[in-house]
């Protein structure tokens, strides 16, 4: 897993160039200039964006301004998933960089959580990590650590601190050497072909004969429709040596998964 | 059959040997269509009538709702709960059969240790952290683990 840590630099620094543009109808004293923005993938939209409303807010006046909401082409954009999650959920064929209108008004109640506080956004991050390690180890690991280690990866999240956040993350990593893997291995997998969430189910990392499982025997476990036998095992070595972060391994698979159905239409 | 043709997302499950007749009288002043909460299951466990209980094994889970701290326990505890409900819809769902104010919070949280997202499914949770064939869930007024 440390031996990985270019792959995991490579995961954490990854970044999305966006255009934020204030919605057509947001009521301005004077021209809204659009703002622009690199995104760090395994954030989320309101953890990063105190410049982008900030710099709306200046040619608004105070009464027009409610809770921030992002949107693209139509579709509101969900904070509480990852950043990386929602461009290749929703934007993956755009040209770049990615152009994300901006609201103030009308919050979209049925689509989006409301996040009133950093508080929120924490509390959703520390949930997930604890939903994982409850997978990973029955939460042992989680629960074994102490509140200021919770907040550091807390912080190396909120602060882009790759050292600060893996420093405590490697330890939900690992494994005792006696087991071969996770008790179960944590993910999700979206699909933007269909409005129902995510596909999430129990995993483990060794078949029943003691071989690894590799990413393909997950994906012809869960998620059968979206590839055949042939275009994974093309693929599968590629991708194998990848190791799963949390964070990203939604967004990640999800891509993959596209990736082959793209394949698959070329073959036919 | 009454049941089956209302869709109720959430119907309360006999609890055990004899529960459902002490808890009958409780629950009809407000048997809610308003509340979304189907009829009781007046026919406790043993005689499902003409339905037909696989297909609706598969469409509904068994949740327990356990209280956590002050927070006021609900009569029926077990309760099927259609896969596809959300935790937010049964958070509602809570809210309202607790005469809780919509503004009071509620914490949902599994394995008494994570709480959820709200538009998470509680058939999915019930594939990862579901034993024994029910999906036990805590619930509590105030933020209780973290």
């Amino acid at each position: 897993m440390t031996d990985d840590k270019d792959v995991l630099r490579d995961v954490w620094f990854g970044r999305i160039p966006t255009c934020f543009t204030l919605y057509q109808d947001e009521i301005t004293e004077r021209e809204a200039e659009p703002y622009y923005l690199l995104l760090p993938r395994i954030s989320y939209l309101t953890l990063v964006t105190d410049k982008v409303k900030k710099h709306f807010q200046k040619v608004m006046r105070q009464e027009e301004v409610n809770e921030i909401w992002f949107e693209y082409e139509g579709t509101p954009l969900k904070w509480h998933y990852p950043i990386g999650l929602l461009f290749d959920l929703h934007a993956s064929n755009t040209a770049l960089p990615w152009s994300i209108t901006v609201h103030f008004k009308n919050f979209p109640e049925k689509d989006l959580l409301h996040c009133h506080s950093k508080d929120v956004i924490e509390a959703h991050f520390m949930a997930c990590i604890k939903e994982a390690d409850a997978l990973k180890h029955k939460s042992q690991v989680i629960n074994e650590m102490q509140k200021k280690d919770h907040k550091q990866l807390w912080m190396g999240l909120q602060n882009d601190k790759f050292e600060q956040f893996w420093a405590i993350n490697r330890k939900l990593m690992e494994y005792p050497p006696e087991d071969s893997g996770f008790r179960y291995i944590p993910f999700r997998i979206y699909q933007a072909t269909t409005e129902r969430p995510f596909i999430q189910k129990l995993f483990r990392p060794i078949a029943s004969g003691g071989q690894l499982h590799t990413l393909g025997d997950l994906l012809k476990d869960v998620c059968p429709s979206a590839i055949t036998p042939e275009v994974v095992l093309s693929m599968i070595e590629d991708v194998i040596t990848l190791s799963p972060v949390w964070q990203e391994i939604s967004s990640w698979l999800w891509s993959f998964c596209m990736e082959v159905l793209r394949k698959q239409q070329k073959l036919l | 059959m009454a049941e089956a043709e209302e869709q109720a997302p959430v119907s309360p499950q006999s609890e055990g040997r004899s529960g459902a007749g002490e808890e009958a009288p409780e629950r009809t002043p407000e048997s809610g269509a308003s509340l979304g909460v189907g009829e009781p299951a007046t026919s406790p466990a043993g005689s499902p009538g003409t339905e037909d209980p696989a297909g609706d094994a598969k469409k509904k889970i068994d949740v327990l709702l356990k209280a956590v701290g002050d927070t006021p326990i609900m009569k029926t505890k077990k309760w099927a709960v259609e896969r596809t409900r959300t935790i937010q819809g049964l958070c509602d769902f809570i809210k309202k059969f607790l005469k809780l104010m919509a503004s009071e919070q509620l914490f949902i949280y599994v394995n008494q240790s994570f709480a959820p997202s709200p538009d998470q499914e509680v058939g999915t949770l019930y594939e990862c952290f579901g034993s024994d064939g029910k999906l036990v869930l805590h619930y509590c007024k105030s933020q209780a683990w973290g």
